[in-house]
């Protein structure tokens, strides 16, 4: 079977979704990306999916998933890339990814990982400015 | 209301359903869908496609590409299966209620991501679910 590879980069995990993930492939990568949290001390997670062409309640279940999982093993999780369409499609859905922190790109995502949680509101001023 | 065109395509494994998402993209790009319109249908056909194989045990599913008289072009999906069917579908068709472990927003999440919803199931028999999307 296929995998979706995860990059570490120092205390850091990204994750790029570029195909069209069926079922089992999401679900090992949730398994897999929880071990590695667990395994080696990460304190933030960056899915990238800007290729993905859509987010259904599986996929949306599985970044839930991953987020919760990440926030009790104290790492946090930022989504990066969300197409407009599939935004504007996920919210018809009835899905809403609480707790899910998002970013435009992986810039701004890394930008949110490196901010210590209790300056977050601080964060998100200064994006709006700039 | 005339069928341009059609096909017919089984939902028997899980990789089943990321073809009905990729043939579903074709069918709406062809029909020169807008990119939201694009994206609803194939999410609603990704997830109906998982009720398919996950409750109805397997099934198919019909693209038809349809022209009305008012001069409109759509695409309608069907699934079919002849799985246990569904008791009750107002409670199915409920936000959140779900028997197999989701989350339950596949009939209800999809219902909302088209125009035309139509379902029809027999306990013992099995389910069809009907969706159509103009452009």
């Amino acid at each position: 079977m296929d995998k979706i590879p995860v990059l570490q980069l120092g205390d850091l995990l990204l994750v790029t979704i570029q195909v069209d993930m069926h079922d089992k492939l999401a679900l090992a990568l949730q398994d897999d990306l929880t071990r590695k949290i667990a395994d080696s001390k990460i304190r933030g997670v960056l899915i990238e999916i800007y290729a993905l062409s859509m987010v259904d309640s599986f996929i949306g279940r599985m970044i839930n998933n991953i987020a919760s999982m990440a926030r009790i093993l104290d790492a946090e999780t930022v989504v990066v890339g969300m197409q407009p369409a599939v935004a504007i499609t996920l919210v018809e859905l009835g899905l809403s990814l609480h707790g899910v922190r998002t970013a435009l790109n992986v810039d701004k995502g890394m930008a949110l990982l490196r901010t210590p949680l209790g300056s977050v509101e601080g964060y998100s001023d200064a994006s709006r400015e700039t | 209301m005339q069928v341009e065109k059609h096909e017919t395509f089984d939902i028997l494994v899980e990789s089943d359903i990321v073809e009905v998402r990729q043939r579903a993209r074709q069918w709406a790009i062809e029909l020169k869908f807008g990119i939201v319109d694009q994206t609803k249908m194939l999410t609603a056909a990704s997830e109906l496609a998982r009720n398919t194989l996950i409750y109805g045990g397997g099934g198919r599913v019909y693209f038809e590409m349809l022209h009305d008289d008012l001069n409109r072009s759509g695409l309608r999906l069907t699934f079919e299966d002849e799985g246990p069917g569904i008791p009750d579908i107002d409670i199915a068709m409920a936000d959140h209620y779900s028997t197999g472990g989701g989350l339950g927003l596949g009939l209800s999440g999809s219902k909302r991501l088209v125009n035309d919803f139509q379902i029809k199931s027999e306990p013992g028999l099995g389910t069809r679910v009907s969706v159509t999307r103009w452009k």
